[in-house]
Parts: structure tokens; C-alpha cells; sequence
């Protein structure tokens, strides 16, 4: 037996669910600000309203934008701190895609600090404790730390005040490791520094060199204590900048750019607000970096600089500024600097002026157009970039390469003419074809990861919607593809995505298949469609995913590691999913319905409907709607999460969701008052009772049955197992019930997507296909509106503005069929066949069920004050044999359509 | 354990005779303070430098099953209950704790026979015995009491294979921290994630009592084990790191054991065992291992993993195989000690045994197969990054 010794090194572990080692090569670790009241307005909203499930979304998205560590901070006056603390820490227990990663729990008290180390497994940082009050204290405090096995950050403050020299920094922190390693025990590669980060440029000559003293005590603090940490809060640096976020990102990319070089591991920034060093402007670069560094500053020259540097960029603004500049650039310096920015303004001169200089036009591709990408994809991958962004940016790209095509085909034409050597081309890019699959008609989402990918230098070959699996293989072996993208939104496309999979590999195909969309999750991903194609099926989240999955699947060394890697993680998720299926409890279907929703029939006031049957409505005027478009779906489809309208003064994205913002208004002012596009719906209402699950419905004469299912997981005490039908009164009660319906839709939006597509302009493309689908959602809301209010008049009195509406403060429901308090699919047929949806509104559904025009909704309208939206949750085979009963189906039809819900 | 100590450190008793002596003239009561404070300090100190010392030439065995013995007694409600809570309002039969009370002689027995075995630590039967998991036989003002009763009956175990076995190796007394019957991390109610059956407040304080009847009992090491919530374990640790410091007396060694609950190779909380293993470094343990839900075979890859990544000792002992159909576990005494031999070989482990299902036949193979391989060495923690 060999025997080899381990050696084990003295890094910095931190653990959430799974663990985070800081090691040399980890470099700058980002750690995730958003989750702070003092620092983010949104989430104190959040936290005071009590909307704790928003509230964790916001951590969600800084998960998802790769911080590394999330800072939790509840310090308000108006806040139950320990409360707060405790409360979202517990609930982010119950969210693995959160706790995954350590947590930073920052709070000036220590009694916070304390409920908060109390509510998590893993091993945290505190933020902070000192040597303010005593060493007595910081003692006792440190040792609770230890006994809650938390990594601390110390501040260099002592009974004497806030350290702001670079002795006194260097002075307090050696003192306090001494302390810590010495007395408590403490391991020194649990112990991180926050020397101070001060505001320089203030005017006050004293403040001039806290960045220096900053630097320059970190370099001290690491020789002497290499296994301790420096972190700090770098925003505070510029804070006599506020106002002008152009400057203050400089001024912190230069500062980073120096404290990283002297031994900073961390900090708590705003990663999407920082500026890469190499690309700050020139001119206020070297004025940041002398008044970051103190440098010819002896009366405060450097800061007057860059004060009034400042002045003209404020009062000109970022781009304008810049603009007069960056065009005295060279060619290749332009046009990388257009494709940044999105600038569509002089492309087509300075791509011609290109064109001149190089030999061949095809080497302005390959040279400063591909040069300037790689740029936008490095941003975009570091987070530097967002998406409205990026897509700006393909924008200019076509149009760049839409001058040089026909120069382009015009050498071909030449070469092959010579034919001294007719193809000795080599293989061109790697190709990526996406699809979004049969029976779906969504799209937006492919469109976004087609043209993320385009601009990471990939060929996109995109078939459209509802491309049959046939189609997707027998074009992906024709164009020998290197990648599958498929996509889809509604359910039906979980089981098209498996078929097709198990189509690969009866064909013996060996391209790696990535899928993506609104429905598909890692989870279905692992237990469905990996097991049945071998050569590497990968769920990716969204675009900005797409980008490093299609890079590691595309590299040689790269591609098998990560295959192998993501087959261990699958088959983990899977035998996780098998094991849980086993001991979830569930109740027997018989038992569900006896414990339904307890409604008080013998008090309930039936209110009748203006009018039974159905009715079609047009609006030809739009403008009635667009007050009731909810606008945080609209940036969700851009990869941008927050709400509306918070997200358009967020720190990271403010500045981005406002320009996209911006332009979505002028486009919509556009579709608006040019009459793009008209909207047409249909309602009806109709006498109904309901018998257990089924709801019997009088269309006239003619009697139909809806059939609605209901959980059967086993609640709590008390906890009703819900079925839509709960809410319809029930036969046995003899009394008048009422059920409505509606479907609505967008039309017109193709040949505005036309024309769009022919100016190369996808960023306006997909605005508009998320303006469409807005505009259907605004149609169904402002529908239930007038319903509630009119058509049925159960809430005539009803005044709610447009938020309440949102957060559905209204009463009743409109729950959609095939979503999750009712996701049969097929009982669309009924309520189309109720409406005469095809005549009155032009819906037209696909095999899948999916609607088209895509931009639809239909649903059905519940009256009922106790009415409520719930999931369902999983089935077990016993309803689902009932259900074939009541719908009269094989029962190899229905498990095919219920198969999402089946346990 | 005085006497104990004599028999440890021979050393001792001259050292301490020369302190009584010098200090003739200071007041009585003055030096039996400081004779005992200086014993605990050497006490423990030298214990826990013994049983280090040990484990760095031979595997440790610790002992089986304990419910698994009681079974074989057929105990009814009234052996269960005794003279003593004869009257008791709740049904007691299953308090297995509760025996070290009522039937002291059939724990006694029990730990002997794992002696006899080949078992050098003997586990207290107190995995229950905490006020909050008490509380199901309406017992939470019992939980000291348990504690100190069953470090008794592991010491008089002790005892009397000592005076058949005058020559016998070091023996030592785990005291058993179970995981409660309530847990920190996940919520009862799946409607209400952020809710918690109990407080971290009310665990310590669960714990800290039971940490107090164990050390008033004279339990050599404190064992947690079934760790399937890290953050019961971290309400543990913090327990005995605040009893120690608070009462001024020198920390007991620390065992520590989790448990991988499924091939997911996570704890039910949802941690990896890295991530398990970062959390709970901080108690600075003799050891850290897995125990129980797993038979040895499903463990192997774990107890592999966790070899590689802990500064410390590793400790193992899984139940006898997966249970079958009736909830038995069959797995044979030759059949878990072949696992565990190839654990020993292979260097994954320090502190071997058995965990549900095992008994006394299985820690004999199982001391017998490991006796003469040589332990697992310590990682080398390197001073510099």
C-alpha cells in the first residue's frame, strides 16, 4: 500500500450547502450587496412590506449573477432587526439555489449578528466586530464567533476611533490578530481585515490619501499576516462623486486595480457598475489614478482635475463626452467602440473605411469586428455587460457585416474564377442550431440566446417555431452542426424535448444537446432527457449561460470533464428525485376530496352575470391598455430581475433597464398611434355547478363538462386540498352559480418582425415580441377589470390601481388551463369551443396546445371571494384513473397530457 | 475517576504530593481548590494526550448497537418503568435512555459485552437524553439525572472488565450527543419554510444540560453523533465550547459523526460533506466521521472523501448493511468487518464500529480484522498557503 500524506493548506473555507475555498488563484471574490437595506432601497421596501418571497428573490438574482457570497444586512430604524434577520435567513434555508453559497452576515449590532449566526448550517462571516468599545468586548465577541465557527471581518477601529492612517491601520489590525490568534484562539485564515475604505477628493487635504493608506496598509497587513484576508467596502471610496456613476465606476476600477495588486481578496461591490480598468477613457483614468494614488495632488490639483473633468461629464453626459474622443480613435478602435456601445451612428463609414485598409473584406470580420465581440462577450461573461446590451451590440454587428456580404460574395465569386485552389477553406465558426419545438410558438427566449451566442462568434442556424424533431435532426446532420439548442415554453414540450433525444440517439447522433426555455428546468432535464441520450444533454438556465456551456462544449480538453461532471451532477439530481418521490406523502384521492376547500354555500350571495353565453370584443385603440401592462415580465424576458419600477434606479442594471426602457416606450408610443397592431378577445359566462371535480357547465341547451383535478399531497391540519371545482357551488346546494371564460390576442406583430429582421434590427424585434406579450397580458387584465366591474359586476365597486392589479389584490381568479391550478392542456378545447375562440378572436392552437398567435391568453373567470390561485402539485395514478373516467379518454391520452404532474 | 487518573499517570501523583507539600503553610480549603483545579487540568490534558497518542499507533474500536442489545431482552412496560415510575402518566416502554435509571444492570451488561468484544470506547446510552427530546414521555426534568446515571453505568462496566483484565488496554466513556428530535434547519410545515419547531437558543440549552450531566458523570469524550442537521451540530459544539470556557474547565475531546442519509452524498439538510465538514471544523475535534443510515458498503466512497479532506482523526461506524424488508438488518459479523477492514487498509479511518443492527459478535470481527493495520496518519497542515 503506498502510502502518500495529504497536506492540507491553511485557506479560507466557507460553506453554504456546498463549499467555497478562497484560495491564491481565486483572486477578487465578488461578495453580493443587493441583500442590504442601507444599500439597496428595494430590498428594505421589500423587508418593511413583509414580502419576504420578493425579498429572496433578490438574493436569487445575485446567485444567479455569480456573487459569490451574499452580505445580508437588516440595519433600519423602522426594522425588527433580529426579526428580519432571523426570518429571511430561515427561509433562505428552505432555497438550495441560494444557500448553496456561504452568507455574510453584516449588522452593527451584535445582537443581529447573533440571531442571524443562530439560523444558518454553514460556516458564515460576520461584518464586523472591533476594538471600538474595548478589547473586553471584542474579546467575548470573538469568541462567540468561534463558537459559531464564523469567519470574521474585523474593522479597524479601536477605543481611540476609526483607523485612517496607514499606521494606525496596520497598528489596530496586528493588535487585533494578536488578540484573535493569540488569546481566542482564533485561525488566522478565519480572519479578515477591513482596514477602512474613506472617501478621497474631497476638498479636504487630509482625505487625500486614504486610498494610498488604504493600499498600502493592505500590502503591510498581508507580508505580516499572509494567512488573514483584506476586504472593504469599495463604493465608499468615491462617495464625494455621487450623482455621477460614470466617474464613481472609474474611480473604483482604478482603486480595485491597485488594492487587488497589493493583496485585497475580497469586498462587497457593485459588479455590474465596474468598469474594466483598460477601457476607462484615457484622460480620467490618469486623473482617477492620481487622485487614487495621491499623485500630484500637493494643493489638491488632482482632485480640481478631476472635479472639473467631473463638471463635463455630468453636464454633457457619459456617451456624448466620450464621443468626441473615441472618433480620433484608429479605425479598429471605432468600430470596437461601437460595438461596446451599441453606436449603429457610423458604422457603415467607419466599416467601409475598414474595408479599404485591409486586403480582403472577410479579414475585417475576422480581425476588428471579431476583436470588438470577443470584447462585448468577456464583458458580458463577467457580468460587466448586460443583455439589452449585448443585443445592441449584434445590432451593430450585422449591420457591419450587412456592408461587407456583398464584397465578401464578390471575392468568392473571384477566387473561384481563379480556382488556383477551389477549397482549401478551412472549417468556419462552430455552428449552433436552435429550435423552439413542435407545437410551441414562443421564441423570444431562443431569439435572445441566438444572438448572445452570434455575438460570442458562433454561426446560429435557427429553424423558427414549431419545427418537428425530424426537421431539427435531418438539418443538423445536412449542416453537420457542432450544438442542439432546443426551446420551449408550455408543458407538451418537456415530452417533445425527451422524444427527441431518444431520436438522437436511434440515429447515432453524437452532438451535445442544450436545452432551455420557460418550462424546462436542471431537475427535468436530469431525470427525463439525459438518461435517454448519452452524448451530453445540458440544461442551461439563460442566455447568459448559454455562452459558457456552448464554450466548454466546443473545446477540445474542455468538453468530456464537463460532460463527465455534469453526468455526476444528473445522476445526483436524479437518485435525489427518485428518493424523494418515495417519501413524499401524498393522500389517496378518495381522501383528498373529502378534505376540499370548505366554502359557506348557505351565505353566498350569487350574483348573475349581465349577459350568459359569449362575446367577442375588439379594441382597435391600444392606448386603453398599455396602463395596464405589468413591466417586470417585460424585463425578466431581458435577463433584467427586479420590479418595476425600482429596477429603473437599481444600482447594477438601473442604467441599462432605463434605456430599454426608454425605448420600449417610444416603440409602444409607435405601435400605438401607427395601429401596429390590434387586439381581440372573447368572454362568456355561463350557469355552472360543480359535482367533486367536474364542473357542469349550460352553454343553452347544451350541457358541457369541465373537468378540473386536485391536489393530493398531504397538507397540514387545516389546510384544504384545493380543486378549481371547489369554487363553483356545488349541484347538491340547488342554488344559480356562475363560471366565465376568455381568450385574448395580439395580432399584426409579423410583418413589423419582418421588417425588423430585414434591417437586422433584433434588439427592436425583441422588444416588440415582449411588447406583444405584454400587451396580451395587459388585454386579459384589463378584461377581468371590466368583468369584475361590469360584465359580471361581482365587484362593482371595486377601485384598484395598476399595482394592486399586479399583485392581484382584486377579487376571484382567471386561472389559465395548463398552468398550475389546472394544467391540463386539453381542456382548452372546451373553453375555445365556449368562446367560438377561433371566430371571435383568431386563436388558432397547435398540436401541443400552444396558441398562435403567441401572443394569447385564455383562461376561465371564478367569482368567488374565496376563490384563490394555488399549484397542484403531483398527482397519483388513482385520480388519474378517475380522471380518465370523467374525461372519457384513453388513459394513455390523458397520462401523456397530465405526465408534468404525475408523481 | 481520581483513581482513575492514578492508574493513567503515575507521573502525577508525585508532582501533586510535592505541591501539597509546599504549600503547608496556605489554608486548607486554598489547596483543595487548587489540587483540583490543577487535576482537571492534567487530567484532561493527559487523557486526551493518551488516547491522541493511541490513536497514532492503532485503530480505535468503538462499541455497536445499543437499542439492538436492548431488543434481545424482551423488556415489558413494567421492567421499563421499574419501582421508581411505577405511576407514571405516559406509557415509557421504548425510553431506552431511561434504563440506565431503572435497569442499570442490563446497561452495565451491555457495555460489558462490547468490552469483552474488543470495544476501547464504550458510547453512553443517552442519545435521547435531553429535555427536549424527553418531552415525549413528559421526562424533560429527568435529562440531567439520564446523563450522569448512564456515564455510571459505562464506568462501572469499565470497572468490572478492568478487575477481570488487570492488564487491559485504556478504556474509555463516550458520552452520546443524539441530533434531538426536532431539527434547526428545515421547517415541519411545508407551507411555512421559515418556521422552526424549536430555537437554537432552546437546543444549547438542551444541550448544555445534558453536556453537564455527562461531565458530571466522568465521560472521557463527547461524542455528537447522527448528525443529519449541521446546524443541531453547531448548537452542539457551541454548547460544550460554552460550558467548558464558562465553567473555567479544560475542553473534553470532541468526536464528531454525521450522517449521509441517501446516494445523494448529502445530509438531510442538504449539505455536501465538504460543506458539512468546513461547518463544523471549528469544534477542533479528536475526530469527525459518518455513522448510521448507511450500511458499510454504501459508505466507503464517503469515508474516503472525508479521509482526504479533515485535519483530524476520522471515525466510522455504519449500521450492519441496509435494512430489509422488515426493517432487520442482516448484514453478518464477518461480512461488515471485511468492509470495514478495507476502510483500515486503504488508511480511510482512526475509530471504527458499528452503528443499528450491529451487536457484539460484529465489534469482535470487527476488532479482530483491523488489529493489526496501521492507522490512518494525520494530513500535514501546511503553515503557509
Amino acid at each position: 500500500m503506498s502510502e502518500e500524506i495529504i497536506h492540507i493548506k491553511p485557506y479560507l473555507r466557507l460553506a453554504g450547502l456546498e463549499p467555497l475555498i478562497i484560495r491564491p488563484e481565486t483572486n477578487f471574490v465578488n461578495v453580493g450587496e443587493r441583500t442590504n437595506v442601507t444599500g439597496s432601497k428595494k430590498f428594505a421596501r421589500l423587508i418593511k412590506d413583509n414580502k419576504y418571497e420578493e425579498a429572496l428573490s433578490v438574493a436569487r438574482s445575485q446567485v444567479e449573477s455569480g456573487a459569490q457570497i451574499i452580505d445580508v444586512n437588516m440595519d433600519d430604524a423602522l426594522l425588527e432587526g433580529v426579526a428580519a434577520m432571523t426570518t429571511f435567513l430561515n427561509l433562505i434555508q428552505s432555497e438550495p439555489d441560494i444557500a448553496k453559497i456561504p452568507i455574510m452576515i453584516d449588522s452593527s449590532k451584535f445582537e443581529i449578528i447573533e440571531a442571524g449566526l443562530k439560523c444558518v448550517q454553514g460556516k458564515c462571516i460576520v461584518n464586523s466586530i472591533s476594538m471600538k468599545e474595548g478589547e473586553a468586548k471584542f474579546i467575548e465577541q470573538a469568541y462567540i464567533c468561534k463558537a459559531f465557527g464564523a469567519a470574521v471581518i474585523v474593522m479597524a477601529f479601536d477605543e481611540k476611533g476609526q483607523a485612517d492612517t496607514k499606521d494606525r491601520k496596520i497598528e489596530i489590525c496586528s493588535r487585533a490578530y494578536k488578540i484573535l490568534v493569540e488569546q481566542v484562539g482564533f485561525d488566522p485564515q478565519d480572519i479578515i481585515f477591513d482596514p477602512n475604505i474613506f472617501a478621497v477628493a474631497t476638498g479636504i487635504e487630509e482625505h487625500n490619501n486614504y486610498a494610498v493608506d488604504f493600499i498600502e496598509a493592505t500590502r503591510v497587513i498581508k507580508e505580516r499576516m499572509p494567512l488573514a484576508k483584506v476586504s472593504g467596502g469599495v463604493s465608499n471610496v468615491s462617495f464625494s462623486f455621487r450623482g455621477n456613476d460614470a466617474v464613481r465606476e472609474s474611480i473604483h476600477a482604478v482603486f480595485l486595480f491597485h488594492a487587488v495588486k497589493a493583496g485585497m481578496d475580497m469586498g462587497i461591490v457593485n459588479a455590474g457598475q465596474l468598469e474594466v480598468y483598460d477601457e476607462i477613457e484615457p484622460t480620467l483614468r490618469n486623473l482617477c489614478e492620481d487622485v487614487i494614488l495621491n499623485r500630484n495632488n500637493d494643493n489638491n490639483e488632482a482632485t480640481e482635475a478631476l472635479i472639473q473633468y467631473a463638471d463635463t461629464v455630468q453636464a454633457k453626459g457619459k456617451v456624448e463626452v466620450k464621443s468626441a474622443a473615441w472618433r480620433e480613435g484608429t479605425v479598429e478602435e471605432r468600430l470596437a467602440h461601437s460595438l461596446i456601445n451599441g453606436i449603429t451612428d457610423f458604422i457603415d463609414a467607419d466599416t467601409e473605411e475598414a474595408r479599404l485598409q485591409y486586403s480582403e473584406p472577410l479579414e475585417v470580420i475576422e480581425g476588428p469586428l471579431m476583436a470588438g465581440m470577443n470584447q462585448v462577450g468577456d464583458l458580458f461573461g463577467a457580468g460587466k455587460m448586460f443583455l439589452p446590451q449585448v443585443v445592441k451590440s449584434a445590432r451593430v454587428m450585422k449591420k457591419s457585416v450587412a456592408v461587407l456580404t456583398p464584397f465578401i460574395e464578390a471575392e468568392k465569386e473571384r477566387k473561384k474564377l481563379a480556382s488556383i485552389n477551389p477549397n482549401g477553406a478551412s472549417k468556419g465558426p462552430a455552428k449552433i442550431l436552435l429550435a423552439t419545438v413542435k407545437g410551441d410558438v414562443h421564441d423570444i427566449g431562443k431569439n435572445i440566446v441566438g444572438v448572445v451566442l452570434g455575438c460570442n462568434g458562433y454561426e446560429i442556424i435557427d429553424l423558427g417555431v414549431m419545427v418537428a424533431a425530424d426537421k431539427i435532426l435531418t438539418e443538423a446532420q445536412k449542416q453537420e452542426v457542432d450544438i442542439i439548442g432546443l426551446s420551449g415554453l408550455i408543458t407538451p414540450s418537456l415530452d417533445e424535448m425527451v422524444y427527441i433525444a431518444k431520436e438522437m440517439k436511434r440515429r447515432g447522433m453524437t452532438i451535445p444537446l442544450m436545452i432551455g426555455g420557460a418550462t424546462t428546468s436542471r431537475m427535468h432535464t436530469a431525470v427525463k432527457i439525459a438518461p435517454e441520450y448519452g452524448d451530453g444533454v445540458i440544461h442551461v438556465l439563460d442566455a447568459s449561460r448559454s455562452v459558457t456551456v456552448a464554450g466548454s462544449l466546443l473545446n477540445k480538453d474542455q468538453k468530456a470533464p464537463f460532460l463527465l461532471e455534469l453526468e455526476k451532477a444528473y445522476a445526483g439530481l436524479k437518485s435525489d428525485f427518485d428518493n424523494k418521490k418515495t417519501t413524499k406523502q401524498s393522500l389517496s384521492y378518495a381522501d383528498a376530496l373529502q378534505n376540499k376547500a370548505i366554502i359557506d354555500w348557505e351565505n353566498f350571495k350569487v350574483v348573475a352575470p349581465s349577459f350568459t353565453g359569449n362575446k367577442a370584443i375588439e379594441i382597435n385603440d391600444l392606448s386603453e391598455l398599455v396602463d395596464y401592462i405589468d413591466w417586470k415580465p417585460f424585463f425578466i424576458a431581458w435577463e433584467l430581475h427586479g420590479n418595476f419600477p425600482a429596477i429603473l434606479t437599481d444600482k447594477v442594471v438601473g442604467e441599462v433597464a432605463t434605456k430599454l426602457y426608454a425605448d420600449a416606450q417610444k416603440l409602444l408610443k409607435q405601435i400605438v398611434e401607427e395601429k401596429w397592431l390590434t387586439a381581440k378577445g372573447a368572454i362568456g359566462f355561463w350557469p355552472a355547478s360543480s359535482h367533486n371535480d367536474d364542473v357542469v357547465v349550460e352553454n343553452g341547451k347544451e350541457k358541457l363538462s369541465l373537468h378540473f383535478l386536485r391536489q393530493q399531497a398531504k397538507k397540514t391540519v387545516g389546510q384544504p386540498n384545493y380543486s378549481l371545482a371547489d369554487f363553483i357551488c356545488p349541484a347538491a346546494e340547488n342554488k344559480k352559480d356562475f363560471i366565465g371564460a376568455f381568450a385574448v390576442t395580439i395580432h399584426g406583430i409579423e410583418k413589423h418582425i419582418k421588417h425588423f429582421e430585414e434591417n437586422l434590427d433584433d434588439y427592436n424585434k425583441i422588444i416588440l415580441q415582449a411588447l406583444a406579450d405584454r400587451l396580451a397580458e395587459a388585454f386579459a387584465e384589463y378584461l377581468h377589470a371590466k368583468t369584475r366591474k361590469e360584465y359580471w359586476g361581482y365587484a362593482a365597486d371595486e377601485t384598484l390601481n395598476n399595482e394592486s392589479l399586479i399583485s392581484e389584490q382584486y377579487v376571484g381568479i382567471r386561472p389559465a388551463p395548463g398552468y398550475p391550478a389546472c394544467p391540463d392542456h386539453t381542456e382548452k378545447y372546451t373553453l375555445f369551443n365556449l368562446l367560438d375562440a377561433e371566430k371571435n378572436t383568431g386563436i388558432s392552437l397547435t398540436e401541443s396546445l400552444a396558441m398562435y398567435p403567441a401572443s394569447s391568453v385564455c383562461g376561465w373567470y371564478f367569482a368567488n371571494p374565496q376563490s384563490q390561485y394555488f399549484g397542484l402539485g403531483k398527482i397519483n395514478q388513482d385520480q388519474v384513473l378517475d380522471y380518465t373516467k370523467r374525461k372519457d379518454k384513453p388513459l394513455e391520452y390523458i397520462t401523456r397530457w397530465l405526465q408534468p404532474v404525475i408523481d | 475517576m481520581q483513581a482513575d487518573l492514578f492508574i493513567v499517570q503515575p507521573a502525577f501523583r508525585k508532582e501533586k504530593k510535592e505541591l501539597i507539600n509546599d504549600t503547608i503553610y496556605t489554608p486548607h480549603y486554598l489547596i483543595v481548590l487548587l489540587v483540583v483545579l490543577f487535576s482537571f487540568g492534567y487530567m484532561h490534558k493527559n487523557l486526551f494526550m493518551s488516547i491522541q497518542e493511541t490513536l497514532k499507533k492503532r485503530i480505535l474500536v468503538i462499541d455497536g448497537a445499543m437499542g439492538t442489545m436492548i431488543q434481545r431482552h424482551k423488556l415489558t412496560e413494567a421492567d421499563y418503568r421499574g419501582t421508581r415510575f411505577a405511576d407514571w402518566p405516559s406509557d415509557l416502554k421504548g425510553n431506552n435512555d431511561l434504563l440506565c435509571i431503572t435497569q442499570p444492570a442490563i446497561v452495565t451488561g451491555i457495555h460489558l459485552q462490547y468490552l469483552e468484544a474488543g470495544a476501547d470506547i464504550v458510547e453512553t446510552n443517552t442519545f435521547s437524553s435531553t429535555s427536549i427530546a424527553m418531552a415525549d414521555y413528559d421526562m424533560q426534568s429527568l435529562a440531567y439525572e439520564l446523563n450522569v446515571a448512564a456515564a455510571k453505568c459505562a464506568q462501572e462496566a469499565i470497572k468490572q472488565y478492568k478487575s477481570k483484565h488487570p492488564n487491559a488496554t485504556e478504556k474509555y466513556i463516550a458520552g452520546a450527543i443524539g441530533p434531538l428530535n426536532k431539527t434547526l434547519s428545515l421547517s415541519p410545515d411545508v407551507n411555512n419554510p421559515g418556521f422552526r419547531a424549536v430555537t437554537f437558543d432552546e437546543v444549547v440549552l438542551a444541550y448544555t444540560e445534558q453536556i453537564r450531566g455527562l461531565v458530571d458523570g466522568g465521560v472521557d469524550i463527547i461524542l455528537i453523533e447522527t448528525i443529519f442537521d449541521t446546524l443541531n451540530a453547531k448548537a452542539a459544539i457551541f454548547a460544550v465550547k460554552e460550558y467548558f470556557r464558562k465553567e473555567g474547565k479544560p475542553e473534553l475531546p470532541m468526536m464528531i459523526s454525521g450522517t449521509i442519509t441517501d446516494a445523494s452524498g448529502r445530509t438531510l439538510s442538504g449539505q455536501t460533506l465538504s460543506a458539512f465538514y468546513t461547518s463544523i471544523e471549528h469544534a477542533k475535534p479528536l475526530s469527525v466521521g459518518l455513522n448510521c443510515a448507511l450500511g458499510a458498503q454504501e459508505m466507503r466512497s464517503h469515508i474516503e472523501e472525508l479521509a482526504q479532506i479533515a485535519t483530524c482523526y476520522t471515525s466510522a461506524y455504519p449500521n450492519a448493511g441496509l435494512p430489509n424488508a422488515m426493517g432487520e438488518y442482516d448484514e453478518q459479523p464477518h461480512e461488515t468487518a471485511h468492509f470495514i477492514e478495507d476502510w483500515a487498509k486503504n488508511k480511510f479511518v482512526n475509530i471504527v464500529g458499528g452503528c443499528c443492527g450491529t451487536t457484539p459478535d460484529h465489534i469482535k470481527h470487527i476488532a479482530d480484522n483491523v488489529k493489526n493495520i496501521t492507522p490512518r496518519t494525520l494530513p500535514i497542515q501546511d503553515p503557509t498557503i
